[in-house]
């Protein structure tokens, strides 16, 4: 139905994508696997008309065509949900939809849209109330509308970029329900994702990009999760070594009921109490923005409790900042590595003085011992980068977390937080960012790991607590729970109430 | 970004560009600029090149005129290195021009007042006085901005106008010389109140002051841990957060020193040239001085540089009126400048580069 040919799109120093072949039939799921950077997310871009491919043609249906905006990709009947939605806030879902809608009568009928919604979404199986608000509505069901927008705007190929990264277990598979509905009706999905068991059980054909190569396409049917790691990295990946607990008795870290404010005032972390000990991997598990981020702030300092106490070591913290805690031996990878942990304005060495620069007497920064630790810590973590002269933002997703965890280590803290540290990497940095942790947890230090990839947390952590709106909804033992389990947890049931039905 | 209007050409990109690239870049700004407004002075019928020339001649052509560049080049530098620190956090102090207002006011207070202290009492005096206001001043926007993240434009912008007509109150008023025949001047400072100036030409001693804290400004940002600091939290204030630098201090302090130094230019005009408070001690040094800081890219090095230029500019245009044009001009010139080094910006980031066929 589709056919991309040998299409080739370069970027100032990175071939992004070079002569990669792509074709979609009418009525299948068809994944798009690949790394960080592979090229992915450049060749959706080409199809849905954001970019123009510096080389190759689009073929629909037979046909050669050009898109020279993504109006012309929509006229075609091809459309995409991003990764974030473009969405209004304060808006219905009715009048969500009716902005997209391309000749809108001057005086439209918002019943009419609302009916349509609701034929939609019957026939597709996503429940959606066209009255309600977007900011009343779960991420799950936000991502509904933007498909239900798709499908009011006429689109045969829907392209959907990892939409499984903020769903709880059980929205993912009622999402692959859906898309099944919809290739039954003969249209096609396009799939971009990097989770290799979701892609194996919900895909017809797999094609796998590299280093901006088509490495080549597959029927599921016939592969397997070793045969796509091969071809996604170019070589046999190891498996996870087996997690031994190094857990000591001492506690690193305890948190009293505490309870704490959003960034908006609400109250986004409730009666939270918690202990880590040495050498222990704490995992916590929930969907996005249910408090993890507010309560690694907690921790780390940079956000005040409302109510309820924290303690270090045994020794009271409760009222002391961001730097005392640092001073305490609190290390922490933020999620935004970005904006948050590193300043990407600045160059490599000035980032790895980003805590240390006081440790100096006197009034200024001593340069070159600063230069000096950077040119170790580089070689140490296997940080690639062009010149330490450069801003960081030059710099990659993979090498720019390891020069940021190169950082927290070295300080050689007695607690790291870390949240979603592997977020956005690929398959090699992940992998190295996992051992890194362990590594630590081995030599004692206690890690708090905030992550939304259950294979993450069930492999690396000694215990996983589950967050839901604010609240710990349970404890569980990585090895006596299941996915089923942490995903009902983390959809806001109690592990009380799951063990007494 | 494909633009059609762009032929075969295309803008590509960049990662990198050289120190010299952005003087090149600089410098051509400013040329094209000149340029530009060149058109303006050829509508008039006049000949740009006659113009300039004249501008040149009487700016660095001759002693006389390299003097008085010098002497209008002490202001503009001083503030626009107050500016400069200021605006390397982020922070848009446009207030210099009333900081620089109270800076004077403070260092006229001593003069008039303690007439008797020896010179090596009284210019130190008058230096911390002028140090002190002008950085209250300053400190007037910063403490709502620090607390409840309160524009900082506005509010120094506009406090420009209550420093400007509370030195006219002065002026007009309390401390007008009684022997002045009626104008709004103070009294002039006594001989222990005035910073000594070289031969006789009208530039003070102030200029060592100047090459001082252009200098230590120098160092302050590139090695220090204060200017760390600074450097940080101008490009993200939530980094700055994170490696527990305090933000609220850090804009107070800057907002505070920012401002005094331009409070210093204050005292080095009323003491170094014109020996006396007056109602109008600056064509707008403050306004021009930010000019000056973005022309230069916030380097203090390259402030003096473009200071030079500006009060060379600024000294043409007094002549400009012999020949038949309104100083104003040079505002002309200046905003002509600012339009084509801001366009010119891009320039560092993007290049332009033939599409392959």
């Amino acid at each position: 139905m589709i056919e991309m040919r040998k299409i080739i799109k370069e970027f100032p120093g990175i071939l992004a994508n070079d002569q990669v072949s792509f074709n979609v039939n009418s009525g299948e799921i068809h994944a798009l696997l690949g790394e960080n950077g592979a090229g992915k997310s450049t060749l959706m871009s080409v199809l849905t008309g954001l970019y123009r491919p510096d080389g190759g043609d689009i073929y629909i249906e037979g046909k050669k065509t050009e898109f020279s905006s993504p109006k012309d990709a929509v006229n075609y009947g091809i459309g995409m949900v991003h990764q974030h939605f473009k969405l209004v806030q304060p808006f219905t879902v009715a009048e969500n939809v009716m902005l997209s809608i391309k000749d809108l009568k001057q005086i439209y009928n918002l019943k009419e849209i609302e009916q349509q919604i609701i034929k939609q979404s019957e026939a597709f199986g996503l429940s959606i109330d066209p009255k309600a608000k977007i900011w009343q509505l779960s991420v799950g069901e936000q991502q509904r509308v933007e498909i239900i927008k798709l499908l009011l705007l006429g689109a045969r190929v829907l392209i959907l970029d990892e939409p499984t990264a903020v769903l709880t277990p059980q929205e993912a598979n009622a999402l692959y329900e859906t898309l099944l509905k919809m290739v039954k009706n003969g249209k096609s999905v396009i799939l971009i994702s990097h989770k290799m068991n979701e892609v194996l059980e919900n895909t017809d054909r797999i094609t796998v990009l590299r280093d901006g190569k088509s490495i080549g396409t597959v029927h599921t049917k016939n592969t397997n999760e070793k045969e796509l790691a091969k071809m996604m990295v170019g070589r046999n990946i190891s498996d996870v070594v087996e997690k031994k607990s190094h857990r000591k008795n001492d506690k690193v870290l305890s948190l009293n009921n505490v309870s704490a404010l959003g960034n908006n005032g609400l109250l986004k972390l409730k009666n939270i109490s918690i202990d880590i000990y040495d050498g222990e991997i704490l995992g916590v598990a929930g969907v996005d923005g249910n408090g993890q981020k507010e309560l690694a702030d907690t921790v780390a300092g940079l956000r005040m409790v409302k109510q309820g106490s924290v303690s270090f070591c045994g020794k009271d913290c409760t009222k002391s900042g961001r730097k005392k805690r640092i001073d305490l031996g609190i290390s922490y990878v933020p999620e935004d590595r970005m904006t948050t942990g590193l300043v990407t304005d600045l160059n490599a060495y000035e980032n790895m003085a980003l805590k240390s620069y006081r440790k100096n007497h006197g009034a200024f920064i001593r340069w070159d011992k600063v230069r000096s630790d950077t040119d170790r810590l580089i070689q140490k973590f296997d940080v690639r980068l062009a010149s330490t002269a450069n801003p960081v933002k030059m710099m990659s997703g993979g090498n720019i977390q390891k020069l940021l965890l190169a950082r927290e280590i070295d300080s050689d803290p007695k607690l790291i937080i870390a949240v979603y540290p592997m977020r956005g990497l690929d398959i090699g940095a992940t992998d190295y960012v996992r051992r890194l942790l362990i590594e630590q947890s081995e030599k004692g230090k206690a890690v708090l790991l905030i992550s939304e990839d259950l294979e993450d947390l069930l492999s690396m952590t000694d215990r996983i607590i589950v967050m839901h709106g604010g609240e710990i909804m349970g404890v569980v033992n990585p090895s006596e729970t299941s996915r089923e389990e942490i995903g009902l947890m983390m959809a806001g049931k109690r592990k009380v109430d799951l063990h007494e039905s | 970004m494909n633009l059609k209007l762009l032929g075969n050409w295309e803008i590509k990109k960049t990662n990198s560009s050289s120190a010299l690239k952005k003087f090149g870049i600089s410098l051509t700004s400013i040329v094209l600029g000149l340029i530009f407004a060149g058109l303006f002075v050829l509508l008039t019928g006049k000949d740009p090149l006659k113009l300039y020339s004249e501008i040149l001649q009487s700016s660095v052509g001759s002693a006389y005129g390299l003097s008085e560049t010098l002497v209008e080049m002490i202001p503009l530098a001083l503030c626009s290195l107050g500016v400069s620190l200021a605006f390397r956090m982020q922070l848009w102090n446009i207030g210099a021009e009333g900081q620089f207002y109270m800076g004077a006011f403070g260092a006229t207070y001593f003069a008039l007042f303690f007439s008797n202290l020896p010179i090596l009492v009284m210019l130190p005096l008058m230096l911390v006085a002028s140090f002190i206001c002008g950085g209250l001043w300053a400190l007037i926007p910063a403490i709502p901005k620090a607390y409840w993240n309160v524009n900082e434009t506005i509010s120094s912008l506009l406090l420009n106008y209550v420093a400007y007509f509370w030195i006219a109150y002065l002026v007009y008023g309390p401390w007008k010389d009684p022997k002045g025949n009626n104008f709004p001047l103070t009294k002039q400072f006594p001989d222990s109140a005035t910073i000594p100036v070289f031969g006789n030409t009208r530039i003070s001693y102030a200029i060592f002051l100047l090459l001082i804290i252009a200098i230590a400004m120098f160092f302050l940002i590139k090695y220090s841990k204060w200017g760390y600091e600074i450097r940080v939290s101008g490009s993200s204030r939530k980094a700055a957060d994170y490696a527990g630098m305090s933000y609220v201090k850090n804009v107070l302090k800057v907002m505070f020193l920012s401002g005094a130094i331009s409070g210093i230019a204050g005292m080095a005009e009323v003491s170094g040239v014109l020996h006396r408070l007056q109602q109008t001690i600056s064509p707008g040094y403050g306004y021009t001085a930010i000019l000056i800081a973005l022309l230069a890219r916030l380097n203090p090095i390259s402030i003096l540089l473009a200071s030079f230029l500006m009060g060379g500019l600024l000294v043409g245009g007094f002549s400009l009126q012999t020949s038949g044009f309104p100083s104003s001009m040079v505002s002309m010139f200046q905003g002509s400048i600012l339009f084509f080094v801001l366009a010119g910006e891009i320039f560092n980031n993007y290049r332009l580069v033939r599409k392959k066929a």
